[in-house]
């Protein structure tokens, strides 16, 4: 008996049913506020950046994702009957938001970060569907994702969402706009907060800083390396932007993240730039008595007079002090938080694959340096620019990194020249 | 002293390590072709290849080039005798002032040397970080698919914007 009670409690978790098809509905059947609406919450979540393959139509997916449980591939979110999200029901797509199910049963992978998107209100999803559903339908079958045993077998999703899935929503409408977008459709935590050996987020960490693939999201809370301050007009200004001048322009995933949010609603951006500055507001930065940024140009050119000679050919000619990029606005390597995070893996990035200007901004570009250096000279450069800009101690291994981040060059990079 | 190679030739050249490539090739070998644009890596004028592979060889510190083979656009054919992409930079009258012609030779080089039947959106996008100021862009890439024919290969036109 126990045990029939059992098994018949893992089937009702693992099979989940499936939810009637629906004929796709005609774009026009959506209130227009509505869609515009869902427009912007979309740009809020970013959904473009992984829905879209390089150099595919927007939202038709085909992304590959690399994740630690083998490759995910992003599906078709426009509303085509077969590829995509076309026989839908509201229903099916607030069930896969908050619980990561599609509307045919299956279990969906967390990549998909259902376990944020779970928090998001009635309203916005219906906002996020509205819009959707009113996008051109385009045929686009994604190819089939590519997991590691045994995470092929999907039902073991049952178990993760038992264990890890705190399913919303929580977001109720309340004051505190920006901590509910944060938590829900910006899925901020996704790339800054540490993930567990199982994918899941480690709530008592949350935005700690963490990994993602070789990049390091730095600490969005009181551990956050900045060298100055993070106020919430910096950081409206570096999200909007993808620029702060007193800070960082952004690289890497975050740069298409300020992307997104680019075209974001103006108070939502502001929303989740207070709720971070409050966040980060014990950070060392905030101390009075912590010392300003630092140029330790005579002790970093003894220490390292390789890495000098090189960034003296290769880099000075835009970041030493007075070159014109820095009077063009472009913040100063002194407040780099690439040098202050503990490994040299952002920096070796940049300077290996080089840096587009953020959007609105003619230029200039960071070039790439992976063909002008060997990954001895790119660990030289990095060693100067941290004994030059921090107080901080040398990185550990930086010319391995340097192998790894010239080896790791996602495919998916579209790369400045 | 550094020990520089260009063109398969052998240099001894006095200079600080920070110097640029650029200012060797010029000021010492008297090897003009590559010009300097705008100094910063943006413009791609001064791009050279070292060790098959396209950089802004204004940004290229001696430091750098080691033992690394650095070709120029002056090993690639001469006045009398150009090469294949010269050649077609001419056959399609693709300068016009001719300021950025060396630096997109050189780039559209490495490319053919590494690809000889690339689509039309790699070579777009790998000829994208060289700009050319009077707007021959159009010419400069049907010279580039003139030469990747003569070049025993072709650009594959799927992909085309």
């Amino acid at each position: 008996m126990v045990v029939l009670a059992i098994a018949a409690g893992t089937a009702t978790l693992i099979w989940q049913k499936e939810l009637p098809p629906i004929s796709p509905p005609a774009a026009d059947s959506f209130e227009r506020g509505l869609v515009k609406h869902g427009e912007a919450l979309a740009q809020l979540g970013g959904c473009v950046a992984c829905h879209t393959a390089p150099n595919g139509k927007a939202l038709t997916g085909g992304r590959k994702l690399q994740t630690p449980f083998g490759m995910v591939i992003s599906n078709n979110l426009t509303p085509e009957p077969w590829s995509g999200l076309g026989g839908w029901s509201l229903a099916a797509f607030v069930r896969a938001m908050r619980e990561g199910v599609s509307r045919d049963g299956h279990f969906l992978y967390p990549a998909f970060p259902y376990d944020y998107f779970t928090n998001a209100s009635d309203t916005d999803l219906a906002a996020l569907y509205a819009y959707l559903m009113s996008r051109p339908p385009i045929v686009a079958q994604a190819p089939v994702d590519r997991l590691d045993w045994p995470f092929a077998h999907r039902q073991l999703l049952a178990a993760w969402n038992l264990f890890f899935l705190r399913k919303g929503p929580k977001d109720d409408g309340g004051p505190d706009r920006g901590r509910a977008l944060a938590e829900g459709l910006a899925h901020c935590g996704a790339c800054h907060t540490p993930r567990n050996r199982w994918g899941a987020a480690r709530s008592d960490r949350a935005y700690d800083g963490a990994w993602v693939d070789d990049w390091y999201a730095p600490a969005l809370n009181a551990r956050s390396p900045a060298a100055r301050p993070w106020t919430e007009e910096d950081l409206f200004t570096y999200l909007r932007t993808g620029l702060s001048a007193v800070h960082a322009a952004a690289a890497g995933p975050m740069a298409e993240v300020t992307r997104a949010l680019a075209a974001a609603p103006e108070a939502d951006v502001r929303a989740i730039a207070g709720y971070f500055a409050r966040l980060m507001a014990a950070a060392p930065a905030t101390d009075k008595k912590a010392p300003a940024v630092v140029d330790r140009r005579n002790e970093a050119d003894q220490a390292h007079p390789e890495g000098a000679a090189l960034f003296g050919g290769a880099c000075s000619s835009c970041h030493e002090a007075g070159a014109p990029m820095l009077l063009q606005g472009r913040p100063s390597l002194a407040v780099s938080t690439a040098l202050r995070i503990d490994a040299p893996h952002n920096a070796l990035h940049v300077i290996a694959h080089g840096l587009a200007a953020p959007a609105g901004h003619a230029g200039p570009d960071m070039p790439a340096f992976h063909a002008d250096f060997t990954d001895r000279q790119l660990a030289e450069i990095a060693q100067y620019l941290r004994a030059r800009y921090t107080l901080l101690p040398p990185w550990p291994n930086p010319e391995q990194a340097a192998e790894h981040v010239r080896q790791g060059a996602d495919e998916q990079r579209v790369e400045a020249p | 002293m550094i020990t520089l190679t260009v063109n398969g030739s052998r240099h001894e050249i006095d200079a600080d390590p920070d110097t640029p490539l650029l200012y060797v090739l010029r000021g010492e070998l008297a090897l003009n072709g590559a010009k300097f644009g705008c100094g910063l890596g943006q413009c791609g004028s001064c791009t050279v290849l070292i060790d098959d592979r396209p950089v802004f060889s204004c940004l290229v510190p001696l430091a750098a080039v080691g033992e690394k083979k650095v070709r120029t656009i002056e090993g690639l054919g001469s006045k009398g005798k150009p090469g294949a992409l010269a050649a077609a930079f001419e056959d399609e009258q693709a300068a016009q002032c001719g300021y950025c012609i060396a630096g997109m030779i050189m780039r559209a080089q490495a490319l053919l040397e590494h690809n000889s039947t690339p689509t039309e959106d790699e070579l777009r996008r790998h000829m994208a970080a060289n700009l050319c100021r009077c707007g021959t862009h159009m010419r400069i890439l049907s010279a580039v698919r003139r030469a990747a024919v003569t070049m025993g290969g072709g650009v594959k036109q799927e992909g085309t914007p």
